[in-house]
């Protein structure tokens, strides 16, 4: 994306947020949010984050790996099995990128 | 006896433990995002404009696989909608503030400052400084991100590509996810997206991300909405 192009999306996407934001803080303060979509948004963040994680760990390169020399879905793999037992964002990182790392170093590359 | 500082400096000092938890997510956006091909500068207005750290990662990655713009800001627009019930609740505790502090306040709503702003609300009902408390926590945690993915910016430049440090991203989503699956529908909701992502990956524009969102978004709806209507 060109310089002006990228302006523009954090433009636009900064606006949109702000207005998402100032919603009912500052125009709906009477309505209300109905029960469904209530429901529906706090799916949000958990389906759009992992509609992101799962390409990077199974088709780490542009195709799709699913066995033990993918080191990135064994490290990702080790990271929610961190993350689930700790809920610590710093040592999730850690121990991910390490786990990463040591594994391109040993495995030969694909 | 609150005045209007001690609120403010106490919503600065109940945000610090998620301040923890920011400088190394700020960090890494700070390091990842000119590795996508945006320029420091635009990288750090980012942070400025759009102030929502989940969405500026996810902006980051979509501009590194050449996604149209259209597609990223549709993508940002369906993750930061969940804002829109942070503002809901908490309208009926700003209805009686001026029109410039209903604005500042909006522009500092995010997960983090929502999260203390709420529950101080919620304990203290009639108290009528609570407005600065919520500036407190939001002005301390905006600063912290705009210093941290300036930081990040800085250091990334001398961070060779062989350490594959763009794997830090999913990792942060990965830290960002997992507590949050609580339940059986949020755990099939990401399951699902995560399938419907792997699937669709072939996609053009990217648009694997919105449909699996979407995909992942009905099914955790549908399986929350069955026992309900049963009992």
């Amino acid at each position: 994306m060109s310089p002006l192009w990228l302006w523009i999306t954090i433009i636009v996407v900064g606006l949109l947020t702000l207005g998402i934001r100032l919603s009912f803080i500052a125009f709906l303060d009477r309505a209300q949010v109905a029960p469904l979509l209530q429901q529906a948004l706090r799916f949000v963040p958990v389906a759009v984050l992992s509609a992101l994680i799962a390409p990077a760990l199974f088709i780490p390169n542009g195709t799709l790996i699913l066995s033990f020399t993918n080191s990135h879905l064994l490290a990702g793999l080790l990271a929610i099995l961190v993350a689930w037992r700790t809920k610590n964002i710093l040592l999730t990182i850690i121990a991910g990128m390490a786990c990463l790392l040591i594994l391109q170093a040993l495995l030969p590359a694909h | 006896m609150t005045t209007p500082r001690t609120e403010f400096l106490h919503g600065m000092r109940d945000e610090l433990p998620i301040l923890i938890g920011t400088v190394p997510f700020g960090l890494i956006y700070g390091v990842f995002a000119p590795g996508a091909g945006i320029p420091p500068l635009i990288a750090q207005a980012m942070s400025c404009i759009v102030f929502a750290g989940s969405a500026q990662f996810v902006i980051a990655q979509l501009v590194a696989a050449g996604t149209p713009a259209l597609i990223v800001i549709l993508t940002a627009f369906i993750l930061n909608i969940r804002h829109m019930l942070y503002s809901a609740s908490l309208a009926p505790f700003t209805g009686k503030l001026s029109r410039l502090w209903k604005w500042l306040l909006a522009y500092l709503l995010t997960d983090e400052a929502y999260a203390v702003a709420i529950s101080r609300y919620q304990k203290a009902r009639d108290e009528e400084h609570t407005h600065w408390y919520f500036l407190g926590a939001g002005l301390a945690l905006w600063i912290t991100w705009q210093l941290s993915t300036a930081a990040g910016i800085f250091l990334g430049g001398q961070v060779p590509a062989s350490w594959s440090l763009d794997f830090a991203l999913p990792l942060t989503f990965i830290a960002l996810v997992v507590p949050s699956l609580k339940d059986r529908s949020s755990i099939a909701a990401a399951l699902s997206a995560a399938l419907v992502a792997l699937l669709a990956f072939s996609l053009p524009l990217k648009l694997s991300i919105a449909v699996a969102a979407l995909a992942g978004i009905a099914v955790g709806l549908v399986l929350e909405i069955k026992p309900a209507r049963s009992a």
